[in-house]
């Protein structure tokens, strides 16, 4: 173990906005968001790359933030539930989200945003079997995931009638 | 969970990662995914005092055919794997790729930090040992290519020196006529499967010429099971070949009972996973887009 410990300098743009810091190595990726940018809406839960409760967006992709250390994010740009809403108004997955009860207890449900952003940015029309793909990352233990699917597959349509323009 | 401290260095290139490991010995670690290191660090089970990132190396996640093979850079993310239409070319790679834990494991793991790795429960090493593979490891010094089967020695135990890494890992595209099948029975996406089987054959009319079964989670390595090749093999596949390459490979397993399943129950669970694999192997082979998946308890 080192005497003294490193402290290495990043830069990461987190919901558009850059952040500049100096931080351990060891830091992960979750507690530099959590602690450091004070951005609670990413919540731990197992903290061991199992149950998806950190997930948010590293360049577009969604990735378990309590297993990335915060200092390979240097240069990146991340997304996390904050990062969502544009002026006041909620995106597309989160009112789905509300309308569907695609919740209970609401720990899971940034992570599963996340996630079904990911999807959606991908593909616009999922199958139910694509959607319980990409959330297969993320664990509920109150809803039994049926208004979570209907959640995403609501957001899907509201999305694709948006991009049309109707 | 917080690791214990470590210094941090990023490597510029493959090459330098090497002068970095050369220099640092046996207490540093490379970093590729870090989707199987960094619990290990957190759990304090691996406690590295300096880490190689090799994340920020340039042009080293390259998925290429060439020349009849498919070359993967060393940091090929499975995600990017499971995508790659170049992938196409071998459809049990796809296999492998997509049913490796969950969207956001996938995101991040690597091919070359997988094998590197050499976990007995890893998928890449069993489906792998079912073509012909090559793994090209840089060192400060020397460059190699070694089989995959010379590479991987024990578990979590591989041919590569302090001051080495894997550089490439290259996959030759099987002949006409042929199909493989990688099939892994798991209780939730982002573990480990409980068992897992992968078939590879060729086919001349009706008989099957090549076959390579592996088998993964049953041993302390991925392991090819040649008595239930050579049940298959020069023969016309019949449902009872296929039952008695089933039971050679129940036979050759060497489960450990854990929370997963006992020594029995894994047996029989690899029996029918060699019997899928080998039933849609067959289907590939004979030219049938054929879709699979993993099986989740």
């Amino acid at each position: 173990m080192p005497e003294v410990a490193q402290k290495v300098s990043i830069q990461v743009r987190v919901n558009s906005k850059l952040h500049s810091r100096e931080i351990e190595p060891r830091l992960l990726l979750v507690e530099f968001i959590r602690e450091d940018l004070e951005l609670t809406g990413t919540h731990v839960g197992c903290d061991t790359t199992y149950c998806g409760a950190c997930t948010v967006l590293m360049n577009g992709a969604a990735v378990k933030s309590c297993t990335v250390f915060a200092v390979q994010a240097d240069a990146a740009e991340i997304t996390t539930v904050e990062g969502l809403e544009r002026d006041g108004e909620l995106h597309p997955i989160q009112k789905a989200f509300g309308d569907c009860y695609g919740l209970q207890c609401g720990y899971c449900t940034p992570g599963l945003m996340l996630s079904a952003l990911q999807l959606l940015k991908d593909n616009s029309s999922p199958t139910q079997k694509e959607i319980r793909k990409a959330i297969a990352g993320n664990t509920c233990r109150c809803t039994g995931y049926q208004n979570i699917l209907k959640a995403i597959e609501t957001a899907a349509a509201k999305m694709r009638s948006a991009s049309h323009g109707d | 969970m917080y690791p214990q401290s470590f210094t941090y260095h990023r490597a510029s290139s493959l090459k330098d990662a090497a002068a970095l490991l050369s220099q640092l010995g046996e207490s540093a670690k490379l970093l590729a995914g870090g989707q199987s290191l960094i619990p290990l660090m957190k759990f304090r089970f691996a406690n590295p005092a300096h880490l190689v990132d090799l994340n920020f190396v340039q042009g080293i996640s390259y998925i290429q055919l060439k020349n009849d093979a498919l070359h993967f850079g060393a940091l090929a993310r499975h995600a990017e794997i499971e995508k790659s239409p170049a992938v196409a070319k071998i459809p049990v790679l796809r296999d492998c790729a997509a049913g490796i834990a969950d969207v956001q494991v996938r995101n991040r793991g690597t091919i070359g930090g997988s094998l590197a790795e050499a976990d007995p429960s890893g998928d890449w090493a069993t489906v792998l040992l079912t073509l012909s593979c090559e793994v090209r490891c840089v060192g400060v010094t020397r460059e190699r290519s070694l089989k995959l089967s010379e590479f991987l020695k024990d578990a979590y135990t591989t041919a590569l020196a302090t001051d080495e890494l894997v550089s490439e890992i290259v996959v030759k595209v099987p002949r006409e006529n042929s199909g493989g099948a990688y099939i892994a029975f798991k209780r939730a996406a982002p573990v480990y499967p409980t068992a897992s089987a992968a078939v590879q054959l060729s086919l001349e009319g009706d008989r099957c010429t090549e076959v390579a079964i592996a088998l993964g989670c049953v041993g302390l390595m991925s392991i090819r099971v040649p008595e239930a090749e050579a049940a298959l093999r020069g023969r016309q596949l019949t449902p009872k070949l296929i039952e008695s390459a089933a039971d050679a490979s129940r036979a050759a397993a060497d489960p450990q009972s854990d929370m997963r399943g006992s020594v029995d129950y894994k047996r029989q669970l690899v029996g029918a996973l060699v019997k899928r694999a080998t039933e849609a192997a067959l289907q590939r082979a004979r030219g049938q887009q054929v879709e699979v998946s993993h099986i989740y308890a």
